[in-house]
């Protein structure tokens, strides 16, 4: 069947992407397959300035997933454009970049600096930084600052699509996505990570050198599916599944809700080729559906 | 498809022979002591999640194997593996220890921190040279310690009260100085032991080869989960830059 998907100013080959943090800049997974054959890749944050990230432990395994504080350790916007961008295979699949920054005016400057760069295909914007001006909370958890936020990017993206990528940390997340739609967001992204935390009951300490770090891994996969559903209902604006997948079974389950696309995260972690076999995977799976074409069987779901 | 050895080991320790995932690749051609495999038996499904990292032991025709001890709940079921189950192996990843064949070497192990070293010390062009020093809490069987002491020179000491820490201490203390500057230091084991061996070199005006056993995901250099503290460089991955660095380059 016909693998390619088109939405929000974004054309893939196929629905699949990496999720940003899991992938590196994408040359760490070149030996266990072809980026080609990718839909696209999403690379880690990237911020104005080369970050370290937060102290050690970062990680924690807990059952079917993980906890991470990685802390947005990156090397710089300037060193992925002049160091990792030309060797990427970006004429063959989609190189989306994500941004991350604390102010408004950061991200436009980012979104500005990167919509000059031919090789990068999008802009996913994570808002999840604390906003400390405005008392520690989370772009993503105030509807008026998430639409500040998009509006700031998108007058400096240039043609490029620009993805807002939501987290699930919120009541309401349909509330958060209609202000970004409102604001001229391309295409969402949702989920990132849940807030969640890990203790040593022998040691009496915390897993994580951060105390609270992010939840992904298929343990999340009911929760992005909730969240795909629900905003694919509220706002008119294409969107991309991230949270848990690791089959085809589970891509069809999000497309079924709504994404038009979807990410790998933490799959990656289970085996380094697995995002590479999801490709054929995916394409088989649909044949032994019926399934002919995803424009019609997205959103299909029987309520 | 696994085949699975416990052969001359005592108590937790095992000898996992799996089928070699591709003797022809150069990576594979051209692996060496130092480098390790993640490791994930098909029949974890999600949980465990991650592979688990272990040197390489050995790798030739006959098979790939890994040497290891049983600390939790993935060792523990790597443990009863049976023949004929699947494994996912992704390697050889990582660096290698520095081999110089006519320089006196000091190969310190400790515990498990001995399993990279049984290669090492096979292939080294010359064992006369060599001089492993090697400190344990469970006995000496545990280990493959007797088939490397028929190569190079073994000094074994086990630790049973808090009192050997010591003297294994001062033992470091007085055989690291000949070697630490004109010749090699090599040292796998605990963070303890390594912060040890970093601290003694430093104060002769020395250095060491330290291989870090940090916590990893990927094993690639994705995801920033495993880095350590590069002096220049600030945080690396140790999967990917290591796991073998230099003791002066590195703070713990
Ligand atoms: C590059 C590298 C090479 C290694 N080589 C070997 C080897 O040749 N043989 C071998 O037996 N082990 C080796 N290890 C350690 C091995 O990876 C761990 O023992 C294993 O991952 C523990 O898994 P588990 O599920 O049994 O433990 P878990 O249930 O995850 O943890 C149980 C206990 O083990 C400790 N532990 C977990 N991971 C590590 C780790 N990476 N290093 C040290 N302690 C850990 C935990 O602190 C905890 O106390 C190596 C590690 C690295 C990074
Ligand atoms: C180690 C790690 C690092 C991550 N780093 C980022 C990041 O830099 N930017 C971002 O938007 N999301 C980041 N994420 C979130 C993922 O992109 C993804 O949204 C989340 O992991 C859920 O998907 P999964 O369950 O498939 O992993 C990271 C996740 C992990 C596990
Ligand atoms: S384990 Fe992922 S970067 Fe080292």
């Amino acid at each position: 069947m016909d693998m390619k998907v088109s939405f929000g100013g974004l054309s893939l080959k196929n629905p699949i992407l990496t999720a940003s943090g899991t992938f590196g800049y994408g040359l760490e997974y070149t030996r266990f397959g072809e980026l080609a054959t990718l839909g696209g890749i999403v690379v880690k944050g990237l911020s104005l300035e080369p970050r370290v990230g937060n102290p050690m432990p970062r990680i924690a395994e807990t059952p079917s997933g993980m906890l991470n504080a990685i802390g947005l350790q990156n090397i710089g916007v300037r060193n992925f454009v002049e160091k990792r961008l030309p060797k990427l295979p970006a004429d063959q699949m989609a190189v989306i970049a994500n941004l991350y920054a604390c102010s408004a005016e950061e991200f436009a400057e980012l979104a500005g600096y990167l919509s000059e760069q031919p090789g990068v295909a999008a802009l996913e914007v994570n808002i999840s930084c604390p906003n400390v001006s405005s008392g520690g909370i989370l772009f993503g958890q105030d509807p008026k600052m998430a639409a500040r936020v998009t509006e700031a990017v998108k007058r400096r993206a240039g043609d490029k699509p620009v993805i807002i990528k939501l987290s699930p940390n919120v009541t309401d997340i349909t509330e958060i996505a209609r202000a970004a739609a409102g604001a001229g967001a391309d295409i969402l992204c949702l989920i990132n990570t849940l807030s969640g935390m890990a203790v040593d009951a022998r040691t009496r300490r915390p897993r994580l050198a951060n105390v609270i770090g992010g939840l992904s891994g298929p343990a999340i996969k009911p929760v992005a599916l909730r969240c795909v559903h629900q905003v694919s209902r509220a706002v008119d604006v294409p969107i991309i599944g991230v949270g848990g997948i690791a089959s085809a079974e589970d891509v069809l389950e999000f497309i079924l809700v709504g994404a038009h696309a979807i990410q790998v995260g933490t799959a990656n972690f289970i085996r380094p080729d697995f995002v590479f076999r999801l490709v054929d995977e995916l394409e088989r799976l649909c044949e032994a559906y019926g399934i002919t074409s995803f424009d019609e069987y997205r959103g299909s779901l029987r309520l | 498809m696994t085949r699975f050895g416990k052969e001359g080991f005592d108590g937790d320790f095992f000898e996992l022979v799996l089928e070699h995932p591709d003797p022809q690749s150069p990576a594979w051609r051209n692996w060496k002591p130092g480098q390790f495999v993640m490791v994930r038996p098909t029949a974890w499904e999600h949980n465990p999640l991650w592979g688990r990292p272990f040197s390489i032991y050995r790798a030739d025709e006959d098979g790939l194997s890994v040497f290891f001890q049983i600390v939790g709940r993935g060792t523990e079921r790597l443990a009863k593996l049976e023949p004929g189950d699947e494994v996912t192996v992704w390697g050889p990843l990582g660096n290698t220890f520095a081999v110089r064949e006519d320089a006196p070497t000091l190969i310190l192990a400790g515990g498990i921190g001995l399993a990279p070293f049984a290669e090492y010390v096979r292939r080294h062009p010359h064992p006369e040279n060599l001089k492993v020093v090697f400190g344990h809490r469970p006995p000496v069987e545990c280990y493959p310690l007797a088939k490397m002491a028929e190569r190079v020179s073994c000094q074994s000491c086990r630790e049973t009260c808090p009192a050997d820490l010591d003297d294994f201490i001062a033992l470091l203390g007085r055989v690291i100085p000949d070697y630490c500057r004109d010749g090699l230091v090599l040292a796998c084991g605990p963070m303890p032991f390594l912060k040890t061996v970093q601290r003694i070199v430093a104060e002769h005006g020395g250095k060491a080869q330290l291989s870090l056993e940090n916590r990893m995901a990927c094993g690639v250099g994705a995801c920033l989960g495993c880095v350590c503290d590069h002096k220049e460089e600030g945080p690396v991955s140790v999967c990917a830059r290591g796991p073998v660095f230099w003791s002066d380059e590195i703070t713990f």
